[in-house]
């Protein structure tokens, strides 16, 4: 350069000689490290692309030299996984309760399979607890609709309620309300004989009005003691559990609406060993026969 | 282009100008009466109305003759109206953030299913694009228009042609945003708007290139000042993305709806690719040229270095174009893809923090400023931010690193730490700066404000990205958590749980951010309207936007 440009007091370097709207820009060099840094970057994306795939050719692309491939590394984990779970895994299927709790390995095995399966498959029904929501049964306690032994609970899990599935376990309550097939003042009795049955506080006069009428339209389900019937999954009316809710208005509103859950056919979702492991897992919630 | 200064070609300007907008005013009209899809009458008589508001607008500033500003030396009022713009849109859209933030918080109180218009699904696109795109975009536009008037020594180039520049881009964002709500989207990110306003969108930026480019064809200063770079690559390349990104085909010219030209992982790879050159170009080159006006200028120092920003300008717009594809890690984009974009990702590191070396080292000689004056301390925070988030960027696309991140909040954490302490905070320090120049007052209105701003906004930031990290790497964790016997260890309900406090402290965080802004709306217009708080000393010297 044969003129010297303005030397900047402050930090003793040449300006570049330009000015804009009263910026002027110091000539000051590439800082070393910066530089050096830089050059690192290039040379270690140098290298990556020579050990792994990279560059599009006209047909195919540069491979690497260490032959790396996502999906056979995906293949490989899917692999080792099978591997790990297999041994156990197989013992599982099939297996009676006596022989799962025999052998504390494989129920421990056979819960935390459950466990995870729990979470990401049944929790959104059934809370991540189990502990169960209005209309969705809580899987901790003893009481069992369709019954709580390993078999029992593995065949719910199978089928499903109310699912499409032929097997699916079924029952319907009728809607006494919304279909008119009774009197409202017959609802209103049958409310106060439920309310009995399960020991609270009830009219005594219209729970004996309604006593024929549970006879008739109620007994054939829920027994004549209306303590519930495994065979027809309908609910135990005398204990203080309630899967829609015990209060007057809520059993008034069951009468009249007959409401039932829907529970998916999980095994034509999850693989026969995840079906078993979740049976496991519930049945040892608390609440297994 | 001629020098607009002869009061011919601005009769003819205040013409032409007008009557464009009154011709789409029109077709806007055929569209909303020829139309049988609902959502595309509502888009229609939105944008009419938008017309309706720029034509009002020419009317007013026409009715009693051509102003003084229209032939001044440089056009002031068009920024003016910028700056009033950005801080709406920066409002609004940070409003939008806290929502749903909150709704993440607390989804049971923030759930109105009978107002679709309310739910996180369409308000999340509302949110992205007004705090980029309405915000960011009016504060580019706006500095742009006055940095290249400045460093060029002209007049802004085409006569009436930035004003449609200006209503034509909030035009756009308003048919954009009201679509958002109506539940209008092409469902691709940061690119949601459907081909109409798309096309409406391609139409106002060329014509801001050219009037960019206009201004720089006649300047009267031998060589074009780096921050003009800056926003010419910026311009320019948020041209092509916007257009091949939103390459489509309409089913009909008058509906909603139109189909991608691309299909399946090219489609995937167009849309990040795209994707990650709208932070490339428009969050980091455009405010990048933000950074080389405002911080020399209120730091009253030259530049550090001359060579590093030819070099890092050069080497950022060469290697940030690749950088897409590390979106798209461990998907069904070939290796070689994913390779090519982390190793590019990795090399866009130094480019990156050349920008951070010349705005910090341009302080040489002048660090005792940061003391005192709170608006030079949020431009160099934001360049400490910025030197922050493309260092944890390029860390975030090495593949085994993204495999822990990717679809987790770090990744939200991550794109705060660049938009709020960033994009955010040179956008605030360029705009503290423009109204006392614009509105020719001595001072901001309070500098006892500014520095409130800052600090509520940094401990702000400060809470939404670290709750965003701890969030996001304890999701990540908690994801791939296997145990002893192979099965995962946490569902993915209870990952939600664990997340739900952190979800708070950002909200928290959001919350004192767009506190923050509404302080800084408060004294920006105290400024413009001559206010200077009692009590204040005049800590800051004139400073005149006239040449």
């Amino acid at each position: 350069m044969a003129k010297r440009n303005e030397i900047d007091q402050a930090t003793g370097t040449e300006t570049t000689g330009h000015e804009w709207d009263g910026i002027k820009e110091l000539n000051t060099p590439l800082p070393r490290w910066w530089l050096w840094v830089f050059y690192a970057t290039i040379v270690w994306a140098i290298g990556y692309w020579v050990l792994y795939p990279a560059w599009p050719l006209v047909t195919g692309y540069t491979q690497g030299v260490l032959n790396h491939s996502q999906r056979a590394d995906v293949a490989q984990a899917v692999k080792e996984m099978k591997t790990q779970r297999a041994v156990q895994g197989k013992q599982l299927q099939g297996a009676t309760l006596q022989q799962i709790e025999a052998d504390p390995n494989l129920l421990q095995f056979a819960r935390e399979a459950g466990k995870s399966a729990f979470g990401d498959n049944c929790a959104t029904c059934h809370g991540s607890g189990a502990q169960g929501f209005k209309g969705y049964p809580n899987l901790n306690d003893d009481i069992w609709l369709w019954g709580g032994t390993l078999d029992d609970i593995r065949h719910t899990i199978q089928v499903g309620v109310r699912s499409a599935h032929p097997e699916a376990r079924v029952s319907q309550m009728p809607a006494y309300g919304r279909d008119a097939l009774l009197e409202k003042n017959q609802i209103a009795d049958l409310t106060q004989y439920v309310l009995k049955l399960s020991g609270q506080k009830a009219n005594a006069a219209a729970a004996a009005r309604a006593e024929p009428v549970f006879k008739e339209q109620c007994a054939a389900c829920h027994g004549d003691d209306g303590r519930g019937k495994r065979e027809f999954g309908s609910p135990n009316l005398t204990d203080r559990e309630w899967l829609y809710g015990g209060s007057a208005a809520e059993i008034r509103t069951q009468i009249e609406q007959g409401r039932g859950g829907v529970m998916p056919t999980w095994g034509t979702r999850l693989d026969a060993m995840t079906v078993d492991a979740l049976a496991v897992y519930v049945h040892s919630l608390g609440g297994g026969e | 282009m001629q020098p607009v200064t002869g009061p011919r070609q601005a009769q003819f300007d205040l013409f032409v100008v007008p009557a464009i907008f009154v011709i789409f005013l029109f077709l806007g009209f055929a569209v909303a009466a020829q139309t049988h899809d609902p959502l595309m009458a509502i888009q229609a008589w939105t944008f009419m109305a938008g017309i309706g508001i720029a034509l009002a607008f020419f009317v007013k500033r026409y009715s009693e003759g051509v102003p003084a500003d229209d032939t001044g030396a440089y056009a002031n009022d068009i920024i003016k109206a910028g700056v009033i713009a950005s801080m709406f849109w920066g409002i609004a859209g940070m409003l939008v953030g806290v929502v749903i933030a909150l709704q993440l918080s607390f989804p049971h109180l923030f759930y109105f299913p009978d107002i679709p218009e309310s739910s996180f699904g369409r308000l999340r696109p509302l949110h992205t694009s007004a705090v980029i795109f309405a915000f960011g975009g009016n504060v580019l536009i706006a500095t742009s228009f006055y940095v290249v008037q400045r460093t060029s020594k002209a007049r802004l180039a085409g006569g009436l042609w930035p004003w449609f520049v200006f209503w034509g881009y909030q035009i756009f964002i308003l048919v954009a945003g009201t679509g958002y709500l109506i539940g209008v989207t092409q469902s691709r990110e940061y690119a949601e708007p459907e081909w109409y306003a798309d096309l409406w969108l391609t139409l106002v930026w060329v014509a801001y290139l050219l009037v960019f480019l206009g201004t720089l064809w006649k300047r009267k200063e031998p060589h074009i000042y780096v921050a003009n770079w800056f926003y010419l690559a910026f311009i320019v390349t948020i041209a092509m993305l916007h257009i091949v990104n939103n390459l489509a085909m309409p089913v009909s010219w008058l509906g909603i709806k139109s189909y991608s030209l691309f299909a399946g992982v090219q489609d995937a790879l167009t849309q990040w690719w795209y994707g990650h050159n709208a932070v490339g170009f428009f969050l980091t080159a455009g405010f990048l040229a933000i950074m080389y006006y405002f911080i020399p200028k209120q730091a009253e120092r030259p530049v550090y270095s001359y060579r590093l920003s030819i070099i890092h300008f050069w080497s950022l717009i060469f290697i940030y174009i690749w950088a897409g594809p590390h979106h798209l890690h461990y998907t069904a984009l070939p290796v070689w893809a994913q390779t090519l974009g982390m190793t590019f990702s990795i090399r866009l590191w130094m480019p990156s923090w050349g920008g951070m070396i010349n705005g910090l080292m341009t302080l040489s000689g002048a660090w005792d400023k940061l003391r005192t004056d709170p608006v030079l301390r949020m431009l160099v925070v934001s360049v400490a931010f910025y030197g922050m988030s493309t260092f944890e960027g390029p860390v975030m696309s090495i593949k085994a690193v993204n495999a822990l991140s990717h679809y987790t909040d770090w990744t939200i954490g991550h794109v705060h730490s660049g938009a709020l302490g960033w994009v955010g905070f040179v956008s605030f320090g360029a705009l503290y700066c423009l109204t006392p120049w614009l509105w020719r007052r001595e001072r901001l209105y309070s500098l006892a404000l500014v520095e409130w701003h800052f600090w509520i906004a940094t401990i702000g930031i400060v809470f939404y990205i670290t709750a965003m990290w701890v969030s996001g790497i304890m999701q990540g964790l908690m994801w791939r958590a296997y145990n002893d016997f192979g099965f995962l260890e946490y569902s993915f309900v209870e990952t939600v749980e664990a997340m739900h406090p952190y979800y708070i402290i950002r909200a928290l965080g959001g919350l004192l951010y767009l506190s923050g802004a509404i302080i800084m709306a408060y004294n920006l217009y105290r400024t413009a309207r001559g206010d200077v708080r009692v009590g204040e000393p005049l800590a800051l010297k004139p400073q005149l936007a006239a040449a």
